[in-house]
């Protein structure tokens, strides 16, 4: 490790990528994954090696490129070379003459994916372009299909129908709450006010959760693309991506492909030669899980502290400066372009009767494939979990994954076979969110999962109202007491009583969706409460507890 | 019911009212209003929904839940801020239900959480919301046992509040007060979740005019004010109703005494007035009447003549009636002038403008020094503040209202930053209102008539003034200057805003009463600088001073002080022993603020009471009372022997307050209106004063609300609050004298001074601005009562 971060700083950091290219068709391609987890295992440095190999091998006829995130980020840097399907994993820059010689031998035919069930289990539409184009480029994202729908949409179609087929897709808010987005733009579009405005919300936070952020780092220009019919569909003109600071990768991107977008006339004034304009800016977070809110992320764009208020009146009426405002998650305005492009009924025929489409996962935790998945809706936790994530890590016994972030739930093993939707989501204690997936075995603890969880929460309260401010941090220190031994039964029907207060009385979602970890693990796992408060015992062996004295 | 049956003509429908919104709480139908708030209309039903963070002249946050109620507006009840959501037709509102009081019993556990319950030594213990809710709301006792925050104990947040932040519930009303009312957004939540907190920012204290209603609003006792700090518990306190004069806003108050002291003023909410707020002036200055500089017996001259020794009030009547009629021997009534009279009730003008009239039969009376415009903008149509914040424009062509009459600037803020009232200002140098003020003009002394005049010959302002309802503050903006030019600009609005309303920016307590109770000369008496001129000049056999101090607030130095040793006799009325009343032959010593009652008149002309909470100090007696005894030791006929024989009287006798009578007083929630009836215009002059040679400024000279005044200086925690005189320069005039910071010498022809120069860019180019009645600099020395304005030169100190 200290060998390989030596030899790196010798070289230059993110070096522009300008390799030579290539003459004639292209018969094989290499695509270095540059999203955030493969740069950070120095897959810039195996992009620029691969180029130069390629160049001294004499494959003319090779095209080196970067792209977006591939998926698998748990074996990254990833190489992969699409007319064969074959996957390089775990890309060392110095060690590349097996992909020189993949490349050499490659015939071209169409292109494959990898044959792993990682791969061929997924549904890609929002991720479609994600480890094939160069976020970075235009043409790419055009030469994909980019940009065809808003062309559509401002070419043929009423802002009306634009919502019809909207509403006619069954595309549910993916931020996690899965709100009809046809339902919210025609609010919007009616909502009396001008200006109107779009916000994306990227304010991703969810631990474990890095859906957003793969998506505005593999394909930017469909978010935008997402937004400009959003705007043209609700009579919008200014629209504003709120990311957070701590995805640099994201907002340089976004920021490229704003500018790039401006210039070819897909943002800006008159856009594609016709009346409509439509301005995008960014606007950088400081690090407050609160201000994923959507009224909480208006006072924050506003200027003010990021603290939420009460709805209604809901952003749709009266938002960013009190203007009909409409505010979708990245992966809401990612699913647009496809949905005009192939039609609202094709994406309402794929998913389950509730939730149509497909949704994006970050698998984490102890399961093998750890990464970025796409599936249709409806999936089960077992295909999840056991096809495409591989299963356990080390063969352990499954415990539990927890969907939702901080305001979601643990789902045990006895679920396993359920369709993934929002609904069924909520039937069993937990909700969909944002789309973190933590896969738990036997090492966890659940009092400390809930116990992180809440710590998560009483960090993040942003303070203004008495339950989540004062409630949480009751909570957090109820069940330190618990992961300590020091607690009684009595505590525990205390916290239970206190957390359905602040579940019943806070202001916004953060606090009433903060003791949910608690009654989820309690629902399925009372038996390990139990067990740290009378046995004096951590079953996973993870809370440390004093052993009772013993009493003579 | 058959089809033939027309029941919308056969029976008269109940008239429906449009603004009427019907709701049903705890089971009960109840008329509410369209847009109320469910809080709002449930207390003024009757049913009362607990809250801290709700208050009522604020945007509700809706953040500290404890209002929550179940409301079913169709769906379901469901948990609901009752301070966030107005009612709505057919909403079921229950605030008892076993779901509601639980969620109100949680919420006072939680606060009871990190809350010190050190109520026994909290000053808000005994009127404290949080106590008072945690009895009737609260679950009685807290399952929580860990530990609580801990904070330092109270910080002083400035030089009069304290902030203790383990007692704060974060409610955010004095930060939204700090930010929404004052505008001196100053104090803000900082942190976040549980260590979330109210601070000021770095190095830069919570300065604010208006600080002390923090105090007052707060729920818990974290904020206090150091004059009230472990004073007196809420239950010790005894309270009435009454009225603060220590501008002529009459903002309503609560006085409150324990032990016959006075200890506290809060503001009362009046929705004709201050809407509960007060200035920190007005909220503080009770430290005055305590002060043990009060004259509590009355003085004469000593027999060496060089200072004074107490005497009895027969020896100190039976001295001022000598005085009195000595001068009717050698002089007559002519000789006699006097002072002031602006500082006491309705019925000490009344009964000394009575006393001047029948018993000395002298017409030289004025309750102004020179300092207000003159009394013919009294019989203008007049508004009042509620006209003025409902107006489509407010012209100011007055000082500062924030620093002279801070609580018509909180109305007047609001109305422009909340309510879409355009400000249209006139001012020699930018004021507290200028950045609220859709156009704000600056002119040079002298110039404001033609400013004026151009102003609105511009066609959005003419536009503007003609859109609907306009209000006229009308002030002294200039104490350099003659009130003439003011008059001049006033006569021009009218010209351009015939129907416009006046509301007078008169500024001290009861100057408008005394005005329109005859304390000014009815025919040819003469003015306060015309009394002070004979003074000097000899002609003058007897100055009386009725709480007036001319050497300190006459705006020239030099001939107050020539008066004073022209006057061949004086004699004094007054609460203390002051620059003047020192130099009197006789002080009669005069009952203070909330030692006598009585009603005051403020600028709108609302007639409202003025209370008595303590005894009053020592022996010292009322105005009336003074006036009642010298006109027996005169042997003059005298029949206003009480304070009710008084108002009967004024309200006989003075047409404009035929309304104001006991009866209609004391059923009235927001006083009674007396204003006279609109007579001829303004009595007009043109002239406007080219600078004279030799000279480079024109002096402006304005008022700060902390300043030497008596009441200020003698309550400790304001005393220190004066600013100092400093001299205000447009930056780029300042630039050729030396850049700011220089000791600059100010020269006009009567004296000249050096003060420490500042850049100010409000103040325009040509003028130089100073503050007036300032410790460490008697600006009054520069003025000459004679001129019309004042022009000064501005030069490095060699």
């Amino acid at each position: 490790m200290s060998e390989s971060s030596a030899t790196t700083s010798a070289r230059p950091r993110r070096r522009v990528v300008n390799l030579p290219a290539h003459v004639g068709p292209t018969r094989a391609s290499a695509y270095v994954c540059e999203a955030v987890s493969c740069l950070s295992m120095q897959s810039h440095d195996v992009l620029l090696g691969l180029g130069e190999r390629v160049a001294a091998a004499g494959l003319t006829d090779v095209e080196v490129k970067r792209v977006g995130c591939l998926g698998l980020c748990a074996a990254g840097p990833l190489v992969q070379i699409p007319e064969t399907g074959e996957l390089f994993a775990h890309v060392v820059p110095d060690n590349l003459g097996g992909i020189v010689e993949a490349l050499a031998a490659a015939v071209p035919g169409g292109e494959r994916v990898p044959e792993a069930p990682f791969f061929s289990r997924q549904l890609r539409i929002v991720t479609e372009n994600s480890g094939r184009i160069d976020p970075e480029s235009l043409e790419d994202y055009v030469a994909s299909g980019g940009y065809q729908a808003l062309r559509t949409v401002l070419s043929t179609m009423t802002p009306a129908e634009v919502r019809d087929e909207i509403a006619r897709s069954g595309l549910r808010g993916r931020g996690g709450a899965g709100y009809p987005t046809g339902l919210k733009w025609n609010t919007v579009a009616k909502a009396i006010g001008s200006p109107k405005y779009v916000i994306c919300n990227a304010d991703e936070g969810d631990p474990g959760a890095f859906m957003d952020r793969s998506v505005l780092e593999s394909d930017p220009y469909r978010v935008l693309e997402g937004m400009a019919i959003a705007a043209y569909a609700v009579g919008a003109s200014i629209g504003y991506v709120y990311c957070r600071a701590e995805y640099p990768l994201a907002v340089s991107r976004l920021h490229k492909a704003i500018q790039a977008a401006g210039r070819s006339n897909y943002l800006g004034a008159s856009m594609l030669d016709t009346e409509f304009s439509f301005e995008v800016d960014i606007r950088q977070g400081a690090g407050a899980f609160v201000c994923g809110e959507e009224t909480a992320l208006i006072a924050s764009l506003e200027g003010g502290r990021g603290t939420p208020r009460t709805r209604p009146p809901y952003p749709a009426v009266a938002g960013l400066w009190h203007q009909p405002t409409l505010i979708n998650n990245v992966e809401t305005f990612a699913n647009v372009a496809p949905i005009i492009r192939k039609g609202g009924s094709w994406f309402a025929g794929l998913g389950t009767a509730t939730s149509k489409g497909t949704k994006v996962f970050a698998l984490a935790g102890r399961v093998v494939n750890t990464g970025l998945i796409e599936v249709p809706m409806g999936t089960t936790l077992r295909e999840i979990v056991f096809d495409i994530g591989g299963g356990i890590v080390d063969g352990r016994a499954f415990k539990a994954v927890q969907t939702g972030g901080p305001s979601g739930g643990c789902i045990p093993s006895e679920f396993l076979d359920m369709g993934v939707d929002y609904e069924s989501l909520i039937g069993v204690g937990s909700f969909m969110g944002s789309g973190g997936m933590i896969v738990m075995d036997e090492t966890s603890c659940m009092v400390d999962v809930a116990r992180y969880f809440m710590d998560f929460c009483r960090e993040e309260s942003c303070g203004k109202c008495v339950p989540c401010r004062v409630g949480t941090t009751q909570l957090f220190m109820l069940l330190e007491r618990i992961t300590t031994g020091e607690a009684t039964m009595d505590d525990l029907a205390q916290m239970e009583r206190l957390g359905h207060m602040v579940q019943r009385t806070s202001l916004c979602g953060l606090g009433q969706g903060a003791p949910n970890p608690i009654f989820s693990t309690l629902r399925y796992f009372r038996d390990e409460y139990v067990a740290h408060i009378v046995d004096r015992v951590c079953p996973a062996g993870v809370c440390s507890i004093e052993p009772a004295p013993v009493s003579t | 019911m058959t089809a033939t049956e027309s029941p919308a003509t056969e029976e008269p429908t109940e008239p429906v009212d449009p603004n009427e919104v019907k709701v049903t709480i705890n089971g009960h139908d109840v008329s509410a209003r369209k847009g109320e708030l469910i809080i709002a209309a449930a207390e003024r039903t009757g049913t009362y929904i607990p809250r801290f963070c709700y208050h009522e002249r604020m945007s509700s946050v809706g953040m500290c839940r404890m209002c929550l109620c179940e409301v079913d507006t169709g769906r379901g009840p469901a948990l609901t801020p009752t301070c966030m959501f107005p009612v709505a037709p057919g909403m079921v509102i229950n605030t008892e239900s076993p779901v509601a009081k639980a969620a109100q019993a949680g919420i006072i556990e939680l606060l009871l959480a990190n809350h010190p319950l050190d109520c026994p030594v909290c000053d808000k213990g005994g009127e404290c919301p949080l106590q008072d809710q945690a009895v009737s709301h609260g679950p009685g006792e807290s399952r929580f046992v860990e530990e609580k925050r801990h904070y330092e104990k109270p910080i002083p947040i400035s030089d009069l509040v304290f902030l203790d932040r383990e007692r704060c519930i974060l409610c955010d009303r004095c930060t939204r007060f700090a930010d929404e009312v004052a505008g001196d957004p100053l104090i803000s939540f900082t942190h976040r979740g549980n260590e979330t907190q109210v601070l000021t920012f770095p190095n830069e204290p919570f300065v604010s005019y208006f600080s002390g209603n923090t105090v007052q609003i707060c729920p818990v006792g974290a904020l206090t004010a150091s004059p009230y700090r472990f004073k007196a518990r809420p239950w010790d306190l005894e309270e009435a109703h009454s009225t603060c004069t220590t501008c002529a806003v009459g903002c309503q108050t609560v006085v409150q005494s324990s032990r016959d002291e006075l200890l506290r003023y809060q503001g009362y909410d009046s929705e004709a007035v201050n809407w509960g707020w007060l200035c920190d002036r007005g909220r503080f200055n009770f430290e005055a009447p305590n002060s043990d500089q009060r004259l509590g017996t009355p003085a004469v001259k000593s027999a060496d003549g060089t200072g004074l020794v107490e005497a009895s009030w027969s020896e100190a009547i039976t001295k001022a009636a000598a005085l009195i009629k000595t001068a009717l021997d050698t002089d007559g009534p002519t000789g006699i002038g006097i002072i002031g009279g602006a500082r006491g009730s309705n019925e000490d003008a009344y009964a000394w403008a009575r006393f001047a009239r029948t018993v000395l039969h002298t017409d030289n009376v004025d309750a102004q020094l020179l300092d207000g415009l003159s009394p013919a903008v009294l019989t203008l149509p007049r508004a009042t503040i509620n006209d003025a914040a409902a107006a489509t424009t407010v012209v100011l062509l007055c000082g500062d209202l924030k620093e002279e009459l801070p609580v018509l600037f909180l109305r007047l803020r609001d109305a422009a930053d909340k309510r879409g009232v355009k400000v249209l200002e006139f001012t020699p140098k930018s004021t507290g209102m200028t950045k609220y003020s859709w156009r704000s003009v600056n002119y040079l002394s002298g110039g404001q008539a033609r400013i004026v005049r151009d102003t609105i010959a511009q066609a959005d302002v003419a536009e503007q003034l003609a859109k609907g309802p306009v209000v006229i503050v009308a002030g002294t903006a200039n104490l350099a200057e003659s009130d003439q030019f003011q008059i001049d600009a006033l006569a021009a609005l009218l010209d351009a805003a015939p129907t416009a309303t006046v509301l007078p920016a008169f500024r001290r307590g009861n100057v408008v009463g005394a005005l329109q109770l005859g304390l000014t000369p009815a025919t040819d008496g003469m003015h306060t600088d015309d009394i002070l001129t004979a003074a000097a000049e000899g002609r003058l056999a007897l100055l009386i001073l009725l709480g007036a101090d001319p050497l300190s607030d006459f705006p020239d130095t030099t001939l107050a002080t020539r008066a004073f040793a022209g006057a061949r006799s004086i004699i004094a009325i007054d609460t203390f022993v002051n620059h003047s009343s020192q130099h009197a032959d006789v002080v009669l010593a005069a009952a203070g603020y909330g030692e006598k009652r009585g009603y005051t008149t403020n600028i709108e002309g609302r007639v409202v009471p003025l209370a008595q909470k303590v005894t009053a100090h020592g022996t010292s007696r009322p105005d009336w009372m003074i006036a009642g005894d010298l006109a027996r030791a005169l042997g003059a006929q005298w029949s206003l022997d009480s304070v009710d024989a008084i108002t009967d009287a004024i309200a006989t006798n003075v047409a404009a307050y035929a309304g104001a009578t006991r009866e209609a007083l004391a059923e009235a929630t927001d006083g009674v209106l007396a204003v006279p009836e609109s007579s001829s215009a303004l009595e007009t002059s043109g002239a406007e004063v080219p600078m004279s040679s030799g000279y480079n400024f024109k002096l402006v000279v304005g008022r700060k609300l902390y300043d030497q005044a008596i009441s200020t200086q003698l309550s400790h925690s304001l005393a220190g609050l004066t600013p100092g005189a400093k001299l205000h320069l447009h930056s780029l005039d300042l630039d050729r004298l030396g850049g700011p910071g220089a000791p600059l010498k100010v020269t006009s022809k009567t004296a000249s001074v050096v003060l420490t120069s500042v850049a100010d860019d409000g103040v325009p180019r040509g003028a130089a601005w100073v503050e007036f009645n300032q410790s460490n600099i008697n600006i009054a020395a520069l003025l000459d009562a004679a001129s019309p304005a004042t022009d000064v030169r501005v030069e490095t100190v060699s």
